[in-house]
């Protein structure tokens, strides 16, 4: 059901919500950018909802909500093993279509590839999703090629609408709180982009063969293996297991898992000292793979959902959807070689 | 509710082995089902976890052969038979021993590579009469470096062995040479039909392989173990990924045909 909404609604019903629920949206960091006077959108917890930034894409994804770059696993004291315990409240997050899209890939490797993450899992459930429409595609967006600028698997949507906000609501425990702080019901579809700026073609006929062509070899120069693109993607996953013990009492620690990126030295290391993807094109090449070729391959859709925020953070201005435009030439590249 | 695969169990160290300053034979408390060249994740809480082969199976108990190589490693060393060490695992799928049986095999192994592939070998050691014939190939670096010592004094009755060094000092009583010097000098009745099993470092596995196609096996009697940074052990951390391949999960043993798409 859809409801329009005064602005003073939405802040009541948010109340209403923030008594079993944080509430996590992108909002403005003052002076956090990574320039000097600028600032950075990022995700926080909000009151009200004029903190929600709609007229900018957010420098990093709600994904850090589900998966915090570092997440306490147990604590350690002697020899007993406590686990980290959760959240005493659920959370709501407000995020674009793309993001919620991304939700589906971060499920399926964290519910359905082997066991189910149990940390994951018992936050997981007790989230709720706000889609926030999309009115204009931003800078390097390329939801509608990926097809993740559409999605109804919301549970509730909320958007500007000339003097207020209009709701759509799928969330069957919301609906009297929605009636009782709306000002009439009414039909809402959330808006959706159906144009970007930034176009991508993924060839039919990508392998693991292309990681023979030449394509890569720019990378090896001009990357600087920092793994910002993995930190702001919405769909990587990765984590180190990290234990520590505190400075001041040996006898007590923790185990943390702390985000992890395919790109940064490190990564692939085992005992011994051996490694494997040593060159920076070698890892752009495993990385763009997955989002485009392999992670489909596995479980049948692909890993990129098209938000462009890779292409946003590159200090290096490599630009994520120009290497999977590559990819074509790259292909025939590869066949001429075999030919 | 989600069973919490990250919380480890503690089990307590039997007995200690120990083959080399660096290399020491963790016998640990076990009752569980578990097979050759499956994994455990051994940990040291303030330490971390480390993946670890299994090398051996017993009753009520596992063998973890452990290189000492870095933080966790160093710390488990200083611990002794009565100490207990945190598991969690199983996992992998580790090698079937019933798809070898009544077949020639062929076991080639470099250094700790051969802990994976121990408990297969171990498993025809003591029921020879379910193999046709068994060769097994392991190479060390230098006679410093032999793992199982005890072990090949045992099994050189019961199967061909080859124990070979890269390099020893000159009046060594060792054969020095790589292991793929020994594939073409092989005896088998029939390669179409044997199969092979090869551990060890990647450069060397990929040598191995080509000498084992050359001497005329087929690449889907070819089996190899491999080794990746498996960090949490179920599929979840990515530091094992290749291609679409989640060396913990799929592996850490493939088949040849499988194997050799794996491009890191």
């Amino acid at each position: 059901m859809g409801f329009f909404l005064a602005k003073d609604g939405v802040n009541a019903v948010l109340e209403r919500w923030r008594d079993d629920y944080l509430i996590y949206a992108p909002v403005r960091m003052a002076g956090g950018g990574p320039y000097s006077d600028t600032d950075s959108i990022q995700y926080g917890q909000i009151h009200r909802v004029e903190e929600i930034v709609y007229d900018q894409k957010s420098r990093y994804s709600f994904k850090e909500i589900l998966l915090p770059l570092s997440q306490t696993l147990f604590f350690f004291t002697e020899d007993q093993i406590k686990e980290a315990e959760e959240l005493k409240k659920g959370a709501i997050i407000f995020l674009r279509s793309c993001d919620l899209h991304a939700v589906k890939r971060l499920d399926q490797v964290y519910l359905q590839n082997g066991f189910e993450d149990y940390y994951y899992q018992r936050l997981r459930k007790r989230v709720k999703f706000v889609l926030m429409g999309c009115q204009k595609a931003f800078e390097n967006c390329f939801c509608v090629d990926m097809q993740t600028n559409i999605i109804d698997t919301y549970d509730a949507s909320l958007e500007e609408n000339g003097d207020g906000y209009v709701m759509d609501n799928h969330c069957a425990e919301w609906e009297s709180l929605l009636s009782k702080y709306s000002l009439r019901q009414l039909d809402v579809r959330p808006s959706h982009v159906t144009e970007t700026n930034v176009h991508v073609e993924i060839p039919p006929g990508v392998s693991i063969d292309v990681a023979k062509s030449k394509m890569w070899d720019e990378y090896d120069g001009r990357c600087i293996n920092c793994g910002r693109c993995n930190f702001v993607c919405p769909t990587c996953t990765c984590f180190t297991m990290q234990d520590i013990f505190y400075t001041d009492n040996g006898k007590v620690g923790e185990r943390r898992r702390v985000a992890a990126s395919c790109m940064v030295d490190g990564y692939t290391d085992v005992a011994g000292g051996g490694s494997y993807r040593k060159k920076n094109g070698e890892r752009m090449r495993f990385k763009v793979l997955h989002k485009v070729y392999d992670f489909k391959k596995r479980f049948g859709y692909h890993m990129c959902v098209g938000c462009g925020r890779c292409d946003d953070i590159c200090p290096e201005y490599i630009s994520f959807s120009h290497c999977i435009n590559k990819l074509g030439s790259a292909v025939k590249e590869v066949d001429g070689n075999d030919a | 509710m989600t069973h919490n695969e990250y919380k480890p169990f503690l089990a307590e160290i039997k007995d200690v082995i120990k083959h080399t300053d660096k290399e020491y034979t963790f016998r640990l408390t076990y009752e569980g089902a578990v097979k050759p060249g499956q994994f455990f994740e051994v940990s040291i809480p303030k330490y971390g976890e480390a993946p670890i082969s299994v090398c051996g199976i017993n009753d009520g108990t596992v063998d973890l052969t452990i290189r000492r190589v870095g933080k966790v490693t160093n710390e488990i060393f200083a611990h002794r038979a009565g100490d207990r060490l945190f598991l969690r695992g199983p996992y992998g799928n580790g090698f079937d021993v019933g798809s070898y049986k009544n077949k020639e095999l062929v076991i080639v192994a470099g250094g700790t590579g051969f802990s994976p592939v121990r408990g297969v070998v171990e498993y025809f050691a003591r029921h020879t009469q379910d193999i046709k014939g068994l060769t097994l190939i392991v190479g060390f670096k230098t006679p410093a470096d032999i793992l199982f010592r005890e072990d090949f004094a045992v099994w050189k009755d019961k199967m061909q062995l080859i124990l070979t060094v890269d390099q020893a000092e000159e009046g060594s009583s060792y054969q020095v040479g790589l292991v793929t010097d020994y594939i073409p000098k092989l005896s088998l009745k029939n390669a179409e039909t044997a199969e092979a099993i090869v551990v060890g470092p990647p450069v060397m596995i990929h040598f191995t392989t080509l000498a084992l196609l050359k001497a005329g096996f087929r690449e889907e009697n070819i089996w190899v173990s491999m080794e990746r940074k498996m960090c949490c052990g179920i599929g979840k951390c990515g530091h094992c990924k290749v291609n679409d391949t989640y060396i913990c999960l799929d592996g850490p043993v493939f088949n040849f045909t499988k194997s050799r798409e794996l491009i890191d």
